[in-house]
């Protein structure tokens, strides 16, 4: 009886938004008298940072400070219509639907500071700091929340605007499969390293590495967090899950966490990657999903390193220790 | 059965509850005294997001009957939260981005904090034997592990960057 | 967009690190409302059943009972969620009529004064139940003489008459006719639960003549839109507040505590909380499906994929929910990120008596992915490379074709994985140091 040890690796790609599309979001961008600007979602925030990352992308296009950004969702009787938040497609679709809206309000802003100025509006500009001036002429410059009183106050008028993005419903072919299944692809790469313990049958994943590559990172300590929950996950899935522990029979389906397996703080591998930004030609920025592919080269790359650990190929998930076991006494002459 | 009135400590004052016998304190807090900072997970003590501190010891609210906390001091996150700014603990899990959702994150600050009033230095172990019974399903519990060390080292008076 | 990014690429703080940290987050449960009842399901005890009768006579003794819900009650009772996109047919019960077809299904709503006395109401009511041969494996429910679960006769989705979703490039048997090896391998996963910490739930709140409805749903307009189908009630007295939500997953997708809840709201005229319990979340609450993945690839003695046939089975349970969308995705990605010109797929959504499933992190993918990347560890040991050769080899590029027959336009496989070999420091060849996904020469299929 022994501890093996081994390295496995997998390499997958991941669409980004629902497939098919026909799935709108849409966003409203308002300023307020203080010169802050609200943006207006139905769109929801699962705890990926959707909310963060919108407001960041909206700054950029507004050329305001992050936190002169107030995003607010999630209400239908104020935000506009949003498919959901799934298919990797949050931050891709509201995210373009922002920037439409915020580059329609920054006009609406341009275009009262160009009439206080008495200048073009191609030549009004947005320091990114919250000032707005004529551009080479440092005298003539004005902050933003003022310009922004001023429309309400003294031009009477709103400074908004409306943005949508949809990705027209491809229809499948039935007899082909010919379609347009997503809008741009991800991709990640991940090489594990377990130990497989001879005598139990249990695995010890040691590391889980990877390189990903996400068109742009709106947060890189968001993309981060969902590779490391995301490496957590695959290895949950990989070795601990499921409610049939006999599937197909039905019976002892676990009722609570005390009968649903995953691995704890104590079974954490070393988690490490590499994030590549190679932008995409549609998404906001360049951006691609990065919610949802974050458990899947995990998986059969902790698959792999058990076969090259033991010798043992296992083709069914959880991978449990009874597995492991049946599968090295089927090895022995 | 009969209601009972039942008199604790709640973050430095004396409440008074009129309760059924078998009441739980998270029922307590989160329905009578509005205190949701508490969590309901699972009310099997499964998940540890309704952790509270019962006289500094971090116990799940979900399965302690509100006669059994009679007479003796609670500390939930409401009565953690400084009226300005924030509890070293809440700052390193800001600072670690420690949450995704954050759904654990109440019953993970109270348990980080009771952990480091009894052990200021843990290692990676303790942490990990601390945190046993309190699940995260987003964050694969790193980012966690990394703000009670950036919290440890902060409420020493050293090493007050963050981890990452 | 080729000036320097301000904000994009920051590192920020989270907008609601402090209220996570703080507990001041509101999560969908964690509001109250006076006059506030608590909805309870009583659910089927069996796999499969024929409903003979329900009696409510004894549960409406409780102290604290309000009202009961049943099927007739409900003015839309059959539904599917994505009838908003046009997939058809209606087939879920939001309380069921007839016949039940998974341990847990819905049968009965009890709207009570307080948690307690609808548990005890739903402990009292009485159901007659004639039980019914069940089916939980994927190709047994395919099988001749299997029990029937859908009210269509057969126990698959049908897409556009095809009792799966199909794809075809080339022609996979003349290529495996000149294949150097045929490499097969059967892959599982069992169901798996999103397990998020915060269950499902809602609160439905009766206010002048419309609803507002707090919900951790994660598609707001998903759920509105379905309770406006369902109730026959025009989605303007419909107000849908959330965005808040502990832990998705996907899971949360479905729309199944929202158009109950407000029915209660509506018949009571008072606050309806419908919040799943553990149990519930684990039992009933939709899984990740199961799935078997067979995969036959033709290879070439120097390694080259040259053909692939996919045979899927995934197990929608015993309503489809999302599910026949996973087997579109499943279907357009379970050829992998490789170049291969001939493709034969059949995705089968395939009905059961288990939990239904639905939408789960990777929908479609994960498990096209733990399949065709073990499977490839397979290949390369059949033809002699090294798993990083392998997948260098077969590497799509832009410019190819996938099988759905889209081109590649964003393909960078291979620069992800030099970035990855350079991480675990893998020294990789001159060649493939040097390979790009920049399109072929000659463009596709010319380069294969």
């Amino acid at each position: 009886m022994a501890k093996l040890r081994g390295t496995g690796m997998a390499a997958v790609n991941y669409p980004t938004g629902m497939n098919l599309g026909g799935d709108p979001s849409q966003a409203l961008v308002h300023a307020t008298t203080s010169g802050s600007f609200v943006v207006t979602l139905s769109a929801t925030d699962l705890g990926q940072g959707l909310r963060t990352v919108i407001g960041q992308i909206a700054a950029e296009t507004l050329g305001v400070a992050y936190d002169q950004v107030v995003v607010d969702t999630a209400d239908t009787d104020t935000g506009p219509h949003d498919m959901g938040t799934f298919a990797s497609r949050a931050t891709h679709r509201v995210g373009n639907a922002v920037i439409a809206a915020a580059v329609e309000a920054r006009k609406a802003l341009l275009d009262v500071a160009a009439e206080e100025f008495e200048a073009s509006v191609d030549e009004i500009e947005l320091d990114g700091h919250g000032n707005l001036m004529v551009r080479g002429v440092p005298a003539r410059s004005m902050p933003v929340a003022e310009v922004a009183s001023m429309a309400q106050f003294k031009y009477g008028r709103t400074i908004a605007g409306r943005g949508s993005f949809m990705k027209p419903r491809s229809e499948v072919d039935p007899e082909t499969g010919a379609m347009d299944p997503d809008s741009t692809e991800a991709h990640a790469c991940t090489v594990a390293e377990v130990e497989v313990d001879t005598e139990t049958g249990e695995v010890t994943v040691l590391s889980i590495r990877s390189a990903y590559e996400v068109g742009r990172q709106v947060n890189p300590a968001l993309v981060q967090g969902q590779i490391t929950g995301g490496a957590w996950m695959g290895m949950s899935h990989a070795l601990y899950e499921t409610t049939a522990p006999y599937y197909p029979a039905p019976d002892h389906s676990p009722r609570d966490f005390s009968e649903y397996l995953m691995p704890g703080p104590l079974e954490l591998p070393e988690i490490d990657c590499v994030v590549l930004e190679m932008p995409s030609s549609n998404g906001p920025y360049g951006v691609k999903g990065i919610g949802e592919m974050t458990a899947n080269s995990p998986i059969p790359a902790i698959v792999n390193a058990i076969y090259h650990a033991t010798g043992v190929r296992i083709d069914s998930l959880p991978v449990t220790p009874e597995k492991i076991l049946r599968g090295l006494d089927a090895r022995r002459p | 059965m009969a209601s009972t009135i039942v008199t604790f400590e709640l973050g430095g004052r004396e409440v008074e509850v009129l309760v059924r016998p078998m009441t739980t304190l998270q029922s307590v807090l989160r329905n009578q005294l509005g205190q949701t900072a508490t969590k309901d997970g699972c009310r099997q003590g499964g998940c540890g997001s309704c952790t509270v501190l019962v006289d500094g010891e971090p116990m799940a609210s979900c399965l302690l009957p509100i006669e059994d906390v009679a007479g003796r001091r609670v500390t939930t996150l409401e009565s953690l939260t400084p009226a300005e700014g924030l509890h070293p603990v809440q700052q390193a899990f800001v600072d670690e981005y420690a949450f995704q959702c954050g759904y654990c994150t109440p019953g993970m600050v109270m348990l980080s904090k009771a952990l480091l009033d009894h052990d200021p230095a843990p290692n990676d172990e303790a942490i990990g034997q601390a945190l046993a019974g309190n699940l995260c399903r987003c964050t694969g519990y790193r980012p966690i592990v990394d703000a009670i060390r950036h919290a440890s080292g902060a409420m020493s008076g050293h090493d007050t960057e963050p981890v990452r | 967009m080729t000036a320097p990014l301000e904000v994009v690429g920051r590192s920020v703080e989270r907008s609601d690190a402090v209220g996570h940290v703080t507990g001041r987050t509101r999560f969908a449960a964690d509001r109250a409302f006076p006059g506030m009842l608590h909805l309870k399901m009583v659910r089927s005890p069996l796999h499969h059943a024929r409903v003979r009768g329900i009696d409510l006579s004894e549960a409406e003794r409780v102290p604290g009972f309000v009202r009961a819900l049943t099927a007739a009650d409900v003015p839309h009772n059959r539904y599917t969620i994505l009838s908003l996109i046009g997939v058809e047919p209606e087939e879920e019960f939001v309380l069921a009529e007839d016949r039940v077809r998974f341990k847990g299904e819905a049968i009965v709503a009890i709207v009570a004064e307080t948690e307690e006395a609808a548990m005890e109401a739903v402990a009292k009511v009485r159901l007659d139940l004639d039980e019914l041969p069940a089916v939980f494996d994927v190709e047994e429910a395919l099988k001749p003489g299997a029990p029937i679960v859908t009210h269509w006769g057969n126990n698959t989705f049908m897409y556009e008459g095809h009792p799966c979703r199909r794809v075809r490039l080339g022609d996979v048997e003349a290529a495996f006719a000149r294949a150097d090896h045929i490499v097969e391998g059967v892959y599982n996963s069992s169901p798996i639960e999103h397990a998020p910490l915060e269950t499902t739930g809602c609160i439905a709140v009766p206010e002048g003549g419309r609803f507002t409805v707090y919900t951790n749903t994660q598609a707001l307009y998903f759920s509105l839109d379905n309770t406006s189908i369902i109730l026959q009630v025009p989605g303007n007295r419909l107000h849908f507040i959330g965005g808040t939500v502990g832990g998705g997953f996907g899971g949360k997708v479905d729309v199944i505590v929202e158009p109950i809840a407000t029915l209660a709201a509506m018949k009571t005229g008072r606050p309806v909380r419908f919040v799943y319990s553990r149990s519930e979340e684990m039992q009933v609450s939709s899984t990740r499906s199961a799935w078997r993945i067979y995969l036959k690839d033709g290879v070439t003695a120097d390694g080259r994929i040259i053909a692939r046939k996919v045979t899927s089975y995934a197990d929608s349970g015993a309503y489809s929910r999302q599910t026949p969308y996973a087997l579109t995705k499943h279907a357009a990605n379970a050829a992998g990120p490789y170049a291969i010109p001939n493709v034969s797929i059949d995705a089968y959504c395939v009905y059961t008596n288990r939990q239904p499933t639905s939408a789960m992190r990777g929908f479609g993918v994960t498990m096209a992915s733990f399949a065709l990347e073990v499977q490839m560890d397979r290949i390369a040991e059949t033809v002699g490379l090294d798993p990083w050769s392998i997948r260098f080899l077969n590497a799509y590029r832009n410019g190819d074709m996938k099988p759905h027959r889209k081109l590649a336009d964003d393909a960078t496989l291979i620069e992800t994985m030099q970035a990855a070999a350079a991480l675990v420091g893998h020294e990789l060849t001159a060649e493939q140091q040097a390979m790009t996904s920049a399109p072929r020469a000659g463009g596709d299929p010319g380069g294969r």
